[in-house]
């Protein structure tokens, strides 16, 4: 590689990475306890705990477990009704003030599908957990902050693809994991190189699948205005909905329209996943790569006929799928515990090259240029 | 012959998206495969740190 063009790499790779690197510290280490929410919300007590019944207690039916939430809530709508795998007897449940309220202004919380019972989830709603989500999220800054950190995760990328370049002229004479011993500086940047590349599959999954769901405000509101849309275009005109049917039936009528599906979340009339008119369920595949994949069923709220039966758009298969790979909660404990590693590693990446950058502004040319050919 | 700089790098990289595509279609083996696309990374980079 010519000289002139490893110093331009170098200036790529230096100035995406300083840039980037405030916003990936921040981001690595909200990230860490993210990776066990499910874990740390049972430690610190903010999981729902539903009572102990008989098994196979029946559930109620759907209409009457929306009554409970009205009458826990008065004041509230439901937004959406949606099933966890881990916890078949509950129904996390979203109300808000009216159908449309943003996402972060809305109470989530679980319906004993059995009783009705209303069980907080405080998790859900504020305290540590939310704190460090929201700083990974949005900087509690809405789509702005989401925007802002998703420029930074592309800048992020481009720093691993820069640095890939570059670990070509810096390593052509070592051995792969050789970390001379000389000095400190030498130390860290064999360590930088080394960590960087073999984490270099993880890192550019983690930032692209982060990049893509930051920018999941954009792909529903494409998918609103274009799938969404053509689905309901019938509709266009159509009054205002007076009367809404009972929602008692709209999981059997799903799945008859979608076989083989298992129902993942309703979004009621009026919320941002439905028309004005329309229950959506949305159902996900058996299989273990389907079940990430929502294929919505729209059914018209007044006569309870299913009006169509949603494709799905490539880029919304890509949030989906953007989900799994982001969070790495797919592989079981030993993925969970890989991913937290893999997290920290990439810290002492950004740190290592924090470092390397500022000794390096106060080191002679020579010796830098002696570096990269011996 | 010397092996090219990118020859160990390269085989990680494609164990490791090996792992983290085989685990999003099963359990069991599947999840075995992403423990050890994604472990070689995290060892081989945690040890030279440990070692002084």
């Amino acid at each position: 590689m010519r000289s002139t063009t490893i110093r331009r790499w170098s200036v790529v790779h230096t100035w995406t990475s300083l840039i980037c690197t405030l916003f990936l510290f921040l981001l690595a280490l909200t990230g860490l306890p993210l990776i066990f929410h499910h874990e740390l919300e049972h430690l610190l007590g903010e999981a729902p705990e539903l009572r102990e019944m008989a098994p196979g207690t029946a559930h109620l039916d759907l209409q009457q477990l929306v009554e409970a939430g009205e009458r826990h809530r008065p004041d509230e709508v439901v937004q959406y009704l949606g099933w966890e795998e881990d916890e078949p007897n509950g129904v996390v449940t979203i109300m808000a003030a009216t159908a449309s309220t943003e996402p972060n202004s809305s109470h989530t919380f679980m319906l004993d599908a059995r009783t009705g019972e209303a069980v907080e989830m405080p998790a859900a709603n504020g305290g540590f957990m939310m704190l460090m989500l929201r700083l990974h999220v949005d900087l509690f800054a809405g789509l702005p902050g989401k925007l802002l950190l998703a420029f930074m995760g592309m800048l992020f990328v481009l720093a691993i693809i820069s640095g890939v370049v570059l670990y070509a002229p810096f390593m052509r004479k070592l051995r792969f994991a050789e970390v001379r011993d000389k000095s400190t500086r030498l130390r860290w940047l064999d360590l930088h190189n080394l960590i960087g590349i073999v984490t270099l599959t993880w890192a550019l999954t983690v930032g692209v699948t982060g990049v893509i769901s930051a920018c999941a405000d954009l792909l529903i509101e494409a998918w609103r205005g274009d799938t969404l849309a053509a689905m309901v275009e019938p509709y266009r005109d159509a009054p205002p909905l007076t009367e809404r049917a009972p929602a008692s039936r709209l999981l059997e009528i799903a799945r008859a329209a979608a076989p083989g599906m298992r129902p993942d979340f309703i979004a009621f009339p009026g919320t941002r996943f439905s028309s004005e008119h329309h229950y959506a369920v949305f159902m996900v595949g058996s299989s273990h790569l389907t079940s990430h994949l929502w294929t919505p069923v729209l059914i018209d709220a007044r006569t309870l006929q299913v009006t169509a039966v949603g494709t799905r758009p490539w880029y919304m298969d890509a949030l989906a799928m953007s989900q799994p790979l982001h969070f790495g909660d797919y592989g079981g404990r030993p993925m969970q515990i890989l991913w937290a590693v893999l997290d920290v590693l990439t810290l002492i990446v950004l740190g290592s090259g924090l470092y390397l950058w500022w000794v390096r502004r106060r080191a002679p040319r020579a010796t830098l240029r002696g570096e990269v050919a011996a | 012959m010397r092996q090219s700089t990118f020859t160990i790098p390269a085989l990680l990289a494609v164990l490791g998206a090996a792992g983290l595509f085989a685990a999003l279609l099963g359990d069991g083996a599947w999840d075995a495969l992403a423990w050890l696309g994604l472990g070689l990374p995290a060892v081989i980079g945690t040890w030279p740190l440990l070692r002084r």
